[in-house]
């Protein structure tokens, strides 16, 4: 479904992705694992177009995202979950619901996606006329992968969603996870979290210093003796 | 002697409050370019300027009625704002803010410069004379009623398009965070156009307005463009609700002052009142406190 081929990308004259290439097959939920630093956000932010890569190529079934101009790749059908939720604070949590049905093929079905986000989680329909950020970072998380939901997309990226919230949040963040995947949703998920991320993914590759380090099943990477001592302490 | 005064008192806080709802229409259009694409249009009050004379020409060398060349100027003077944002705006946008400031106040030379040249200095009129409203010994003329109900309309009608429409919410949601709207599949540079054209539709319906109660000559524009910048900064930059609010405090204080003195004096009470204030409460009335 998505393809990435030797991106390089960075920021002016930092240099954050060498060479990285990576594959997500419909269906899959797949995830990338590694420090602060490693060049995981660059990554996501690389596949939905809010940075252009210097080199190598991006598609998505078998469209060239590097071509698609970056309000357009939304409509390929990949959502974005931004690192830090990132929602609109002084709207509300309808309004920013709206928002991530804002492109023209979502307009139509926004009464139906509403629904479905709200069946999702019961707790934002409750919420739905309060501001955004007046919520907890739990419930912020919900409604900003509601948001993303919001355009029906076929590829969910999630960006460390688990960061900065409570331990029994973050387990709720990774049922939510799992339960999104049952729903047929194809997912690609950044986290620090490995032990958590490794339970909900068929795959990951582990992303270090802006390189793919390894790749493999889940049961591969739990087994790999480099990743137990760096990330899970044992 | 107290009964007569009191009236005037009253007549006086009326009409400040007519005036605050043109004064707020003006606020409203500048605060909507500050806060959406986080530029000042400090030639905002030219585009008015440029609106009364298209009014004044429909009118009186056209032939049209009042009610037909409104419509007209509106959609014009937003013609004038989306290109003011093409031509000038658009291109300073990663600029630094004193080169924006700097382009904006060059463009209030070249509008107050090509008015002067195409249409002269002399103080035209539209020559409607619109009758004054006698209420319990209090006069109100019906320029000033006709011009607060408009704009209280238009900015009903802006509040509603900003609520409930996707591009409305998109506006609101673009001042809060401009970097993540693509990834709702938004076109920034679309939303910053339609945005220039609806603070310049705002400055031509101002400019329909103003022109029933004003003189129109090129410099027109320095009669209201420094008092809306005061209450933008008074009510907070790009606060919706502070300018709302600010514009009526400003109008209050120059009819209540003109009532003491002469309305000069209310002008003089008003700048001061800016200056005592930006020492209290520098980041506007509302600001939120952080």
């Amino acid at each position: 479904m998505l393809e990435l081929k030797s991106i390089d990308a960075g920021y002016g004259t930092f240099q954050a992705l060498f060479g990285v290439s990576l594959d997500v097959k419909a269906g899959e939920a797949v995830g990338v694992i590694g420090p602060n630093g490693a060049g995981k956000t660059t990554l996501m932010r690389v596949i939905s177009g809010l940075i252009r890569p210097r080199a190598g190529s991006i598609s998505m079934e078998g469209t060239d995202i590097l071509k698609t101009p970056e309000h357009r790749i939304v409509s390929l059908g990949i959502a974005h979950v931004p690192e830090n939720r990132r929602l609109f604070p002084r709207l509300t949590v309808e309004d920013n619901l709206k928002m991530g049905a804002f492109m023209p093929e979502a307009r139509a079905r926004f009464a139906e996606r509403l629904e479905f986000v709200f069946d999702l989680f019961p707790r934002m329909k409750e919420r739905r006329h309060q501001m955004a950020g007046t919520m907890s970072g739990g419930e912020q998380q919900m409604c900003a992968i509601g948001r993303a939901l919001m355009s029906d997309p076929k590829l969910l990226l999630l960006d460390e969603p688990s960061a900065g919230l409570a331990p029994v949040v973050v387990q709720q963040v990774f049922e939510l996870v799992k339960r999104i995947r049952s729903g047929g949703l194809t997912v690609l998920i950044v986290e620090q979290n490995v032990q958590q991320v490794l339970k909900v993914v068929d795959r990951a590759y582990l992303l270090e210093a802006g390189s793919i380090r390894a790749s493999g099943s889940s049961e591969e990477m739990l087994a790999n003796d480099s990743i137990r001592q760096a990330y899970l302490g044992v | 002697m107290t009964d007569i005064f009191d009236i005037y008192l009253l007549e006086a806080m009326v009409n400040g409050i007519l005036l605050g709802g043109v004064l707020a229409l003006l606020a409203l259009g500048l605060n909507l370019i500050f806060g959406v694409i986080d530029v000042t249009w400090i030639c905002y009050a030219e585009l008015v300027m440029i609106g009364m004379y298209g009014m004044y020409y429909l009118v009186q060398y056209f032939g049209l009625s009042y009610y037909l060349a409104a419509p007209i100027t509106i959609v014009m003077v937003a013609a004038l704002g989306a290109l003011l944002h093409l031509l000038v705006i658009a291109p300073l946008l990663s600029a630094p803010p004193i080169n924006q400031l700097l382009a904006t106040g060059g463009v209030l030379f070249v509008l107050q410069s090509f008015a002067t040249v195409a249409f002269g200095i002399d103080f035209r009129n539209l020559g409607i004379r619109l009758p004054v409203l006698k209420f319990a010994e209090m006069h109100f003329s019906y320029s000033r009623l006709l011009a607060f109900a408009a704009a209280l309309i238009g900015m009903t009608l802006v509040y509603f398009f900003m609520k409930k429409t996707y591009v409305g919410t998109a506006i609101r949601a673009i001042s809060q965070d401009r970097q993540i709207m693509a990834l709702m599949g938004v076109d920034t540079r679309r939303i910053y156009l339609i945005t220039s054209a609806l603070g310049g539709a705002l400055a031509g319906l101002a400019a329909c307005l103003l022109v029933l109660q004003y003189d129109i000559h090129p410099f027109v524009g320095l009669s209201f463009g420094p008092i809306t910048f005061l209450i933008v900064v008074l009510g907070g930059l790009g606060n919706f609700v502070g300018g709302f609010v600010a514009a009526f405090v400003f109008a209050e204080i120059i009819s209540l002052g003109g009532l003491f003195s002469d309305l000069e004096w209310g002008y003089v009470l008003a700048f001061a009142f800016f200056i005592v204030m930006m020492f209290i409460r520098p980041a506007g009335l509302l600001a939120r406190r952080s």
